[in-house]
């Protein structure tokens, strides 16, 4: 996987309720959920020490792989549910892993999975994390639920004290000894008391569980330092690549096109130079074909042009290029434009390309009837949303054309996130980070 | 008539100058940026300039700018723009005031020296003069339309001509059809279209333009 799909999963923000209160209570029941990812924890804990610990019968030692994989994707999970739940955005750490070949013996397999498994070190910060996890989320992740829990058994009392009392005697709830109806009446204001307290440490708490998730499941620095030496290789190679095949493309443009009409046309000019005198009217019709062939190179020359460069992003830079899109394609597209001031040429171009790309992806796929264009510029990234409301469906990690997106946008650093549940809409955002300059003062 | 002209490069402009003369057109002065233009402009109060879209200092759309501020200065005055490519958007924008008396055209379009000097004479009466081209791209874009869809083959041909801000007596000569028969291809899309019908061949013609672009 590469860095560009990797982070997109968590780009595009989760769907959040509203309200105030509503964040609140959903975020006591994710807390109760999250008691799910640590029984599996526990679970995968137990399984790998059972494993190691039966290894004087050799085969349990086969089912390591597997296992540390399932911690590897508890752990995305995890990761997951950090971004979405308590908002700390937690990058992967892994280094490419490449799966063992499938042709080779079982333990050559073996041999190959643990060799990367075992020396990659965010390996043992998902095993250490595991084991302190579940700890935490009984702590953390529970505590608001089990203080709501609390509160709705003080706000019930004055409806639920007699049979307790008659059973039991005298019930402290807190600090209030419940034994009549006044005493379980005082309990309903504490009961809210309780509530109120749980419903404010719920965002809390899951901050703190996002933090800590963070401290330990986020690349450590040599790890995000590796993986990004080993993205700039990879995309400068692919810039490279694809610098070059631009330039041959290009270079055979102008060579079977402009070019060959030019020599045509000193051609059919020397051949009417000869027939002046004689054929007058030969020589004219002539003259008439190199002027033709004249503007017919032309025509080349500004189709190349736009293809390399366009010009009204030349002239107005992206969101003007990309209002001119819209008013030269056949879809309804909207364009919402808040850009103050230009992002530098080579952005600007490579989001200008990709927004083509996804305009065509658009017409050729979707069967949409509106189709809107966001372009915003926040926090130093340049953001660029393209909706439509067409079928979706579209998977991001098909299309050629997808993926020369995602290359053509990593070489800075920026990416391609997708969402497109069947049934629409579709959005896909780009996000480049960059310098905005300030706009160009006219003279006028 | 007198005009003024705004080219930065030499060649196309002592051409520009040759040919507009040969036509009967008086050149009043040729600038090579949109400031000059400017002063120009007021200097001359001509009758209609000519201005190329990609002018010093900036070689962006110095040129477009320099024409929709002279405009402003000088409301309804004729500019015809050229460039060495065309951009609906910029078509847009010189038709916003709606009130006509704008050109667009591609450079190549000066190949035809008569042609050109017919479209520069009808943009300093007030009318239009698109480029082929826009308007080829304005169709294309409408093409799923249904209103489009409706339209025969000849409609088609018509509407293309009336938007480059041909005039009836025109179109019937570049089809060899006669007028009466322009002017009932031209009422029977303005009535598909849903468009008020009008006599004025220039208020027919910016309706049809803002019919597609919008």
């Amino acid at each position: 996987m590469t860095g560009t799909a990797r982070d997109s999963a968590n780009l595009v923000a989760p769907r959040e309720p509203r309200s105030w209160i509503g964040v609140r209570l959903v975020g006591s029941v994710r807390g109760l959920a999250l008691i799910g990812v640590a029984l599996a924890e526990a679970g995968l804990i137990l399984a790998l020490v059972s494993e190691v610990s039966l290894s004087v019968f050799v085969y349990p030692v086969l089912l390591i792989p597997p296992t540390l994989l399932a911690v590897r994707r508890l752990a995305n999970v995890t990761r997951r549910l950090a971004g979405q739940w308590c908002g700390v955005r937690i990058p992967q750490p892994y280094r490419q892993y490449r799966e063992p070949d499938p042709e080779a013996g079982a333990w050559c397999r073996f041999r190959q999975a643990c060799g990367q498994l075992i020396t990659e070190p965010a390996t043992w910060r998902d095993l250490l994390w595991m084991t302190a996890d579940p700890l935490l989320i009984w702590v953390l992740a529970l505590l608001p639920f089990a203080v709501i829990g609390w509160g709705l058994e003080g706000v019930l009392m004055p409806a639920i004290w007699s049979p307790i009392v008659h059973a039991g005697g005298t019930y402290w709830y807190a600090f209030i000894p419940v034994n009549n109806e006044g005493t379980a009446l005082l309990c309903l204001p504490l009961g809210l008391v309780f509530i109120a307290l749980g419903v404010w440490i719920t965002p809390l708490c899951l901050r703190w569980y996002g933090q800590a998730a963070y401290s330990m499941l986020s690349p450590s620095k040599e790890a995000a330092l590796e993986q990004k030496v080993a993205q700039l290789s990879e995309s400068r190679a692919e810039v490279v690549d694809t610098g070059a095949a631009e330039i041959r493309r290009i270079e055979r443009d102008l060579h079977d096109g402009a070019q060959a009409r030019l020599v045509a046309m000193g051609m059919t000019l020397s051949a009417a130079e000869q027939l002046l005198d004689q054929n007058p009217a030969a020589a004219r019709a002539l003259l008439l074909e190199a002027r033709d062939a004249s503007a017919k190179a032309l025509t080349e020359l500004r189709d190349l042009v736009r293809g390399i460069h366009p010009p009204v992003l030349a002239d107005r830079g992206i969101g003007e290029a990309v209002r001119a899109l819209a008013i030269d394609s056949p879809l309804r597209i909207r364009v919402t434009n808040e850009l103050t001031g230009r992002p530098p040429a080579p952005v600007e171009s490579a989001t200008y390309f990709a927004v083509c790309e996804l305009l065509a992806n658009v017409s050729k796929h979707a069967d949409a009837r509106q189709v809107w264009i966001d372009l915003r510029y926040e926090r130093g990234l340049l953001r660029v949303d393209v909706g439509d409301d067409g079928q979706g469906g579209a998977d991001p990690s098909g299309g050629s054309g997808l993926r020369g997106i995602e290359r053509r946008l990593s070489a800075f650093d920026g990416i391609l996130a997708i969402s497109s549940p069947p049934g629409g809409p579709t959005v896909a955002t780009l996000e480049l980070p960059c310098e905005l300059s300030s706009p160009k003062t006219s003279s006028f | 008539m007198r005009i003024v002209i705004a080219e930065d490069l030499f060649l196309l402009r002592d051409g520009l100058i040759r040919m507009l003369g040969a036509h009967g057109f008086e050149v009043a002065a040729a600038v090579d940026t949109g400031a000059g233009l400017l002063e120009a402009v007021d200097e001359h109060q001509p009758a209609a300039a000519v201005v190329d879209v990609r002018l010093p200092p900036t070689f962006t759309d110095e040129g477009l700018r320099a024409a929709l501020e002279a405009r402003r200065r000088v409301p309804g005055l004729p500019v015809l723009v050229l460039s060495q490519y065309v951009e609906p958007i910029y078509a847009r924008e010189l038709l916003a005031d709606g009130t006509g008396g704008v050109g667009y055209l591609l450079k190549d379009r000066v190949f035809d020296s008569a042609q050109f000097a017919e479209a520069l004479r009808r943009v300093a009466d007030g009318g239009t003069a698109m480029d082929p081209e826009v308007i080829s791209r304005l169709l294309a874009r409408n093409a799923g339309d249904n209103d489009l869809r409706g339209l025969s083959p000849r409609e088609r041909e018509v509407l293309g001509l009336m938007a480059e801000g041909r005039s009836n007596a025109a179109i019937a000569q570049r089809m060899v059809i006669t007028e009466r028969a322009v002017a009932k291809h031209t009422s029977s899309i303005f009535s598909k279209f849903g468009l008020q019908p009008s006599d004025d061949d220039n208020r027919r013609v910016l309706a049809v333009l803002a019919y597609l672009g919008r």
